[in-house]
């Protein structure tokens, strides 16, 4: 899933502040776990933009919907109409969201809620942690299930580097060592004697160094 | 045994005789007058002096222009190269740069993560790694082609080295990570500054079973400690140091004055036993900040003079 994490208010006030209609748009579905985007944050920021502007003296219409995705067309049915009336929207989804709808809405001005951090999973209740970076060609299949790209502050694709100490990364004690677990996982399947292979060197082409990438899925070749 | 480069610590190395390196970090301005001066401080007591390349991550004036003021007076560089903030397009650039200007030796490093430097804000490259940087030169040099496959008319001939560190974790992976550098095609290694002689003993042990000492050439590295607080310091911050206990007791228990005397001569004794571990093949003396120290180190250990070549 993708992470994000809300900007700080201030930011978001700055963003928005000079509009007199605003809608501010959850997206239920990555956001949302992470609890940062889902309706429940939205709802959450309308009411702490309502505050600051009665605070402030101004009279903004600041209202809150949600949309299971907002990456996909088919989830805005329900509220292309009401987001088309809006002077501006406060998009609390991924940066995909903001940019999608900045593409469908072309004259009304979307503006980011959150910092899309990364692409991670759930690793224990309320911690989210960077698993995959989308390089294009994946590694997991040689490197035991563990992503050097990812999770290797250097990205070392043959670790580890002379930084490891006590399974940990040179550049934080919070942090585990990527290699070491990769080195672990090979171990525990009896699979160390692939250590020593070496890791071929990468064709980042397939990743964003090689420009933006699209991905056509046909129909007809099932 | 026949060498390949015109490399003077090949040449050495290969004769069968103990070869001695040291280092010099360029400055932080576009003066090179401080790398001439620790030059002409090393000159008659080491084969071949290594230049860094942005160390801890600390923009300074760079390895490549650094190698070449060396090698204008008459001295013999290794070039350290970092993956951290090159592409395969810009290290292969400068590896015929640093060729064309007679530099014969290449240290291949991945480089300390940014976040320690005086740049943490900025973006890392790392389009290969250190091992696959080894690899590169090696092509270059063997294959005549650059990465991309097209060939290269003049190859770079350059001696290739690369790093190990005995003492970082896991420790069961240091010996074959050291065979995934002959692998990749390192001909000689300049480790961690060794301070912890038994776990050093216990890698050579490690490197000789496998034979690889045999098939490259390895040099401790030496790093004469200058106080007690500098023993403490690299123990507790700086990540696979390795730096005993006893040690550090032995430098707080003389004066503050004589702590630098007492480091010199440790570093004097840990060269004098690591000469007797079968396939040490030299000395890597980093005096960081201290080279004036060099030759002193070099001639009290007994490896002065230096051998000459033609």
């Amino acid at each position: 899933m993708i992470v994000g994490e809300q900007k700080p208010f201030d930011e978001i006030w700055e963003m928005v502040k000079d509009y007199n209609k605003l809608t501010v748009v959850a997206c239920n579905t990555c956001v949302a776990v992470c609890h940062q985007g889902g309706n429940k944050e939205a709802e959450l920021m309308a009411s702490l933009l309502r505050m600051k502007a009665t605070q402030e003296g101004l009279e903004i219409e600041i209202v809150h919907v949600g949309v299971e995705r907002q990456c996909e067309h088919e989830f805005y049915a329900a509220v292309q109409e009401m987001i088309g009336e809006s002077e501006a929207v406060l998009s609390l989804g991924c940066g995909i969201g903001v940019q999608f709808m900045a593409e469908k809405f072309q004259t009304i001005p979307v503006y980011p809620g959150l910092n899309t951090k990364f692409i991670g999973d759930v690793v224990e209740k309320g911690v989210f942690q960077e698993k995959c970076q989308a390089c294009g060609d994946c590694l997991l299949g040689i490197t035991g299930g563990v992503c050097p790209i990812t999770r290797c502050a250097k990205r070392v694709m043959n670790g580890p580097c002379g930084g490891s100490t006590d399974g940990k990364c040179e550049i934080s004690k919070d942090q585990d060592c990527a290699w070491q677990l990769i080195i672990n996982r090979l171990e525990a399947m009896g699979k160390l004697d692939r250590y020593e292979k070496l890791t071929p060197i990468k064709d980042w082409s397939k990743d964003r160094a090689g420009g933006p990438r699209k991905f056509r899925y046909e129909e007809g070749d099932e | 045994m026949e060498t390949v480069t015109d490399s003077k610590l090949e040449k050495i190395l290969k004769s069968g005789q103990l070869a001695v390196t040291s280092e010099c970090g360029p400055p932080r301005s576009a003066d090179p007058e401080p790398i001439i001066k620790k030059g002409e401080m090393l000159r008659n007591h080491v084969d071949a002096v290594n230049i860094t390349d942005n160390q801890t991550s600390v923009t300074r004036l760079c390895s490549l222009a650094s190698c070449i003021h060396l090698k204008l007076i008459g001295l013999e560089p290794v070039l350290q190269m970092v993956v951290r903030d090159r592409n395969r397009i810009a290290l292969q650039s400068d590896i015929l740069g640093a060729a064309s200007h007679g530099i014969n030796n290449i240290l291949c490093l991945s480089g300390d993560h940014q976040s320690f430097g005086d740049h943490p804000q900025s973006q890392n490259v790392f389009d290969l790694d250190s091992m696959q940087l080894i690899q590169t030169v090696r092509y270059m040099r063997d294959e005549g082609k650059f990465l991309g496959g097209d060939e290269i008319k003049v190859p770079p001939k350059m001696f290739v080295g690369a790093a190990a560190n005995p003492f970082a974790d896991p420790f069961s992976i240091r010996v074959p990570r050291l065979a995934k550098k002959l692998a990749a095609g390192a001909e000689f290694i300049q480790t961690q500054c060794v301070y912890n002689l038994e776990k050093f003993e216990l890698w050579m042990k490690g490197v000789r079973e496998r034979g690889l000492d045999k098939k490259l050439f390895i040099l401790p590295g030496i790093t004469p400690l200058r106080s007690a607080g500098m023993a403490k310091f690299l123990r507790k911050n700086v990540p696979g140091m390795d730096v005993p206990e006893e040690l550090i007791k032995r430098m707080e228990g003389v004066d503050k004055k004589d702590q630098a005397d007492e480091g010199i001569t440790i570093a004097i004794e840990t060269i004098q036993r690591l000469k007797e571990i079968d396939g040490v093949a030299g000395f890597h003396i980093m005096a960081i900040e201290w080279e004036q120290k060099v030759p002193e180190i070099v001639e009290r250990a007994g490896l002065y003079p230096r051998p000459v070549i033609e």
